[in-house]
């Protein structure tokens, strides 16, 4: 489903954020990138939307060839990818059901389905109470529910999450990390990048550890080891 | 296609309803902006109504002898006709300037009286040039003077005599024109930079609210057809609100600008211009409220 290859990003200032990087990661996988600050989880993320180009090598999602997309094709290939941000990035103001009926009328999808499918969601995530709170009107974790509930609403074949427990206290961080299982469970390709070591330590997932711009590690059932 | 747009609309309504403060704001802006605007316009149309009523004003007259034959002085007024710059030439035979004479003075008994002892026409013929422009009259009277088989007849013109006061007319109505013209263009400038400004803060304060819906995918006429229907609205509700709070303000100036331009009421004139007054209102403020929308969408999304 993604494949890197050769993929190497270098910034204006010549420094290299990817350093000829190979690796596939296939449907259904649930994959944790792990890396410090600056070690280009980021930088393979934004590679992956199309945010940024790789400057060598090929960057695949699916059918597309992302690093040669252009610029109007773009959308078509985030609306195949849900993203979670470790800032949840909730739209202010729009209600948590709004949120996720925005996500869904972008991609064109009719008033029947959006009725049918929305309150699915938001059932599975926990929500279905606090569907007419804005985002200011709820929790940390409850706002990254509503994000995670907007990423899969259009059941995207991958959903990324950057970073989506770096906001949130242990309890929420797991229960979290549970709703991306399921969603994995369900089919989805989940690509989770994280720096927290006792998730990665107790997933018992694939690994793919960075370490300035290169992969150092890739392990089937990883561990959380870094200098 | 009707769906999106049902979509888009809703979504631009939302804008503003939800961003109280910035849409009161940004409206504010707009309306301060629309009011000038019009103000404008109402300043154009008295400018330029005082001005041909003060170019009306302006003429010169050639007074004829009383030996002058009716058929030279037909000629005379053909030839002048004939030039540039001169707009028209009313004959005024010396029945009818008696009778203009008599009807003018009609009450006054001693000027009758005079008239019936003289027995006699005393007044004379002339010929009354209007030009295009104050400062052709000194050109049409050089045309007069160079015809020095016309003399004999001519006993006067008026220019000279108010040669001085119709230069100075002239040149006040030169400035009149310049200043108008320099100050429309100016203020228009600035309403035009006002209004994308006000736009674009409004656009950019919510600039990453915009950047989520690019990574969501979403298609462009989605990111970008909410603000503009947002900027629509803004125009539209100032245009009406510009257009009410004028209305007071020109019943309230009207009556003192009549000392200036005593021919136009401009209570009147807005009254009978309202529906023209309100669609400039409303095109200039929705043209500029969905250019500025597309220009600063696209400048700081990049998309």
């Amino acid at each position: 489903m993604i494949n890197f290859i050769n993929v190497s990003k270098i910034y204006k200032n010549d420094s290299a954020a990817l350093d000829n990087v190979s690796f596939k990661i296939n449907s259904k996988e649930f994959v944790t990138l792990v890396g410090k600050s600056g070690a280009g989880k980021s930088t393979i993320i934004k590679l992956l939307i199309g945010e940024e180009k790789a400057s060598r090598g090929k960057v695949l999602f699916g059918e597309h060839e992302v690093s040669r997309l252009d610029h109007k094709d773009i959308p078509y290939l985030r609306r195949k990818i849900g993203i979670v941000f470790q800032d949840f990035r909730l739209l202010p103001l729009k209600t948590a059901y709004e949120n996720i009926e925005f996500a869904m009328e972008a991609s064109g999808k009719t008033k029947q389905e959006i009725d049918e499918v929305i309150p699915q969601v938001l059932d599975m995530v926990g929500l279905a109470d606090q569907s007419g709170n804005f985002p200011h009107e709820l929790s940390g974790g409850e706002r990254q529910r509503v994000a995670i509930a907007r990423a899969m609403v259009n059941r995207p074949a991958l959903i990324i999450a950057d970073e989506p427990t770096g906001n949130l206290d242990p309890g929420n961080t797991w229960e979290i990390i549970n709703i991306l299982l399921r969603i994995n469970e369900l089919g989805t390709t989940i690509l989770l990048a994280t720096h927290n070591k006792d998730i990665i330590n107790n997933l018992g997932k694939r690994v793919i550890s960075l370490d300035n711009g290169k992969i150092i590690r890739d392990e089937k059932k990883g561990r959380y080891i870094l200098k | 296609m009707t769906t999106v747009i049902s979509r888009i609309l809703k979504y631009g309504w939302q804008n503003f309803r939800r961003n109280r403060w910035l849409s009161i704001a940004t409206i504010s802006i707009l309306l301060l902006t629309l009011t000038v605007f019009q103000g404008l316009i109402l300043f154009r149309v008295m400018t330029e109504t005082g001005i041909a009523n003060l170019k009306n004003k302006i003429d010169v007259s050639i007074y004829f002898t009383s030996e002058a034959e009716e058929e030279g002085i037909l000629t005379i007024q053909r030839r002048l006709e004939q030039q540039e710059n001169v707009k028209q030439v009313e004959y005024i035979s010396r029945d009818k300037a008696l009778a203009m004479f008599k009807k003018r003075h009609e009450d006054d008994p001693t000027i009758n009286q005079a008239l019936r002892e003289l027995n006699d026409n005393p007044l004379s013929a002339s010929l009354n040039i209007k030009a295009d422009n104050p400062s052709d009259y000194s050109g049409i009277v050089a045309f007069l003077d160079k015809q020095k088989n016309w003399q004999p007849i001519i006993e006067k013109t008026t220019y000279r005599q108010n040669q001085l006061v119709i230069e100075r007319l002239g040149n006040i109505v030169n400035t009149a024109e310049k200043f108008g013209f320099g100050l429309t263009f100016f203020l228009s400038i600035a309403a035009i930079l006002v209004t994308f400004n006000t736009i674009s803060l409004a656009i950019y304060s919510n600039r990453e609210e915009l950047s989520v819906m690019r990574l969501m995918g979403s298609p462009n006429n989605f990111i970008v057809g909410p603000y503009v229907v947002t900027g629509i609205i803004y125009s539209v509700i100032a245009a009406v609100l510009s257009m009410v709070i004028i209305w007071p303000i020109v019943g309230f100036i009207s009556p003192y600008l009549k000392f200036f331009v005593s021919d136009t009421s401009l209570a009147t004139y807005y009254a009978d211009n309202f529906l023209k007054l309100a669609g400039y209102q409303l095109v200039f403020g929705v043209t500029l409220g969905i250019v500025s929308a597309h220009v600063a969408i696209r400048k700081y999304l990049k998309i």
